[in-house]
């Protein structure tokens, strides 16, 4: 049966079809990275295992390799939406974006114990860090994603001690400590990048008890300098 | 507060840290905190600046609208329009203001700031246009007077003196979405008038206003649950309004003329009260 549009109808219609970008195009995209995103994380959480730090090296490439997939998904990604409209649909993988950030951030640490910046990040995925240039990282995603590494570091400190390795844990707490210095100039509002950061002060804590149960043991030497490259 | 080694101590205050800039202790991280600082702070600046026009945006508009609901009980109606026109454009200035906030920014990053401002505006906007022209203003119409000439200084006027050298043209675009959702809350106006005209013992309005709810009302049925959440929402309330209209009519149409035109508006009243406390029931 017919449904006859009134001249308001019309109006509201033509509204309505300016709204539709496929967004079951974007989530089907968003799924596929988040999958990709899952397959990185299994290769590099058994880095927590003590078996696995020996494999570190070569966890960290087969990362890297997955990071191509991401990349070809990622400029999937763009075709499907008007690159001057990214904060518009920027909800649909806000949180795949953070994950991979995480991810990257913590590839990069295991390989030279430094802080992934914001560009390195972009380089591995294949994107922008400036919003003219095109589909970029938005600096809140990048924060968010350092500091859920922050979250895996202290975990990993922890493991570190029972695997054996002694001298990692003050490794982590100096790169820790000196996060949460950085963190500490920024004004966040209350928003959740600040509920997140709220959680880096457990991080520190559970690191420093990490370094001072092996301090007091004598287990730790306090050896090479922990001098950032 | 740590000191480690090689550094100084990590200071908590912001203030300080930026001051003790060049070589002596700024490590990568902190150098790249800073500018994150920098970054953030602009953005948030900008943000709050937003929220600030959006609120004298949406007061405006809504002494706009309480105005326009005295036109049926005032003599001189033209009078009344008219200076609701001028309001309008006071608010068309505060709109060129966050054109200009939003010039070169990815809108849709900000468009939480001002985004109940501008649906309060196109609530005024097209209850204005529905008085004079019974109709419903498009959204075409009303991004075609959100247009501004701004000199290269900067300085903000709306003329219509044509472009100065070196002048730009600034145009701020109403989304669909807000189009919608302040054309939902503009039924809302809609049956308060209605009431209102009954009161008046206008008894032409009300169908008038009938027929052109349950037009948009149709249309918004029609988009249902496809369109954004908050147009869902809306449309709840939409009914609502609908029915108290449809039933004004009722009410007129079997007994307005048994009723002498003074005490209509009783009439409508206690069928209203009765419909009010039936919505708290459902």
């Amino acid at each position: 049966c017919l449904f006859h549009l009134n001249e308001i109808s019309i109006k509201i219609t033509i509204c309505l079809c300016c709204c539709f970008v496929s967004l079951k195009e974007i989530r089907k995209v968003v799924q596929g990275l988040e999958q990709t995103a899952r397959e990185i994380l299994t290769v590099l959480q058994s880095v927590h295992q003590p078996s696995g730090f020996k494999e570190i090296p070569s966890k960290c490439a087969k990362a890297r390799d997955l990071f191509c997939t991401v990349k070809t998904q990622i400029g999937d990604l763009k075709t499907k939406f008007p690159v001057e409209q990214y904060y518009r649909f920027h909800e649909h993988w806000r949180f795949v974006l953070q994950r991979l950030t995480f991810l990257a951030a913590f590839v990069v640490y295991l390989e030279s114990e430094n802080l992934v910046t914001r560009e390195e990040v972009a380089q591995i995925l294949g994107i922008e860090v400036v919003r003219e240039k095109g589909f970029h990282l938005d600096i809140e995603d990048y924060l968010a994603g350092v500091l859920i590494m922050a979250s895996e570091l202290s975990r990993l400190a922890v493991n570190s001690v029972t695997a054996g390795d002694y001298n990692r844990p003050l490794r982590i707490s100096n790169f820790i400590n000196e996060l949460d210095s950085g963190f500490r100039l920024l004004n966040l509002k209350n928003d959740p990048l600040r509920k997140r950061y709220d959680g880096l002060k457990y991080d520190v804590k559970k690191i420093e008890e990490v370094v001072y149960d092996l301090s007091i043991r004598g287990l730790a030497k306090e050896s090479e300098s922990s001098e950032d490259k | 507060m740590k000191k480690r080694e090689g550094e100084g101590s990590s200071r908590k205050n912001g203030d300080a840290a930026r001051e003790q800039d060049t070589g002596s202790c700024s490590s990568p991280v902190v150098a790249a905190f800073k500018v994150f600082q920098q970054e953030l702070d602009t953005k948030h600046d900008k943000y709050e600046r937003l929220v600030k026009i959006s609120r004298d945006i949406t007061i405006e508009s809504k002494r706009t609208i309480f105005l326009l609901h005295r036109v049926a009980n005032v003599p001189n109606t033209e009078e009344v329009l008219k200076e609701a026109e001028l309001k309008l454009e006071g608010v068309r200035q505060k709109i060129g203001q966050v054109a200009e906030e939003l010039r070169g920014e990815d809108i849709h990053q900000f468009h939480r700031a001002f985004t109940p401002g501008i649906q309060e505006y196109v609530e005024a906007v097209s209850f204005l246009h529905y008085i004079r022209h019974r109709s419903l203003i498009s959204l075409e119409e009303i991004n075609a007077r959100l247009v501004y000439m701004r000199a290269e200084g900067g300085d903000p006027k709306a003329s219509a003196e044509g472009p100065a050298p070196g002048a730009q043209v600034l145009t701020f675009h109403v989304t669909p979405s807000d189009y919608l959702l302040g054309v939902a809350d503009l039924t809302g106006e809609l049956m308060r008038m209605c009431i209102s005209s009954v009161g008046n013992g206008d008894i032409d309005t009300p169908f008038q206003l009938s027929q052109f709810l349950r037009q948009i009302h149709d249309g918004f049925s029609y988009i249902g649950n496809t369109g954004p959440y908050e147009v869902s929402k809306k449309l709840h309330t939409l009914r609502q309004s609908l029915g108290k209209v449809e039933d004004a009519c009722y009410a007129l149409h079997v007994r307005g003329s048994e009723i002498p035109k003074h005490m209509l508006a009783d009439v409508f009243c206690s069928r209203t009260a009765l419909l009010d406390s039936d919505e708290g029931v459902a």
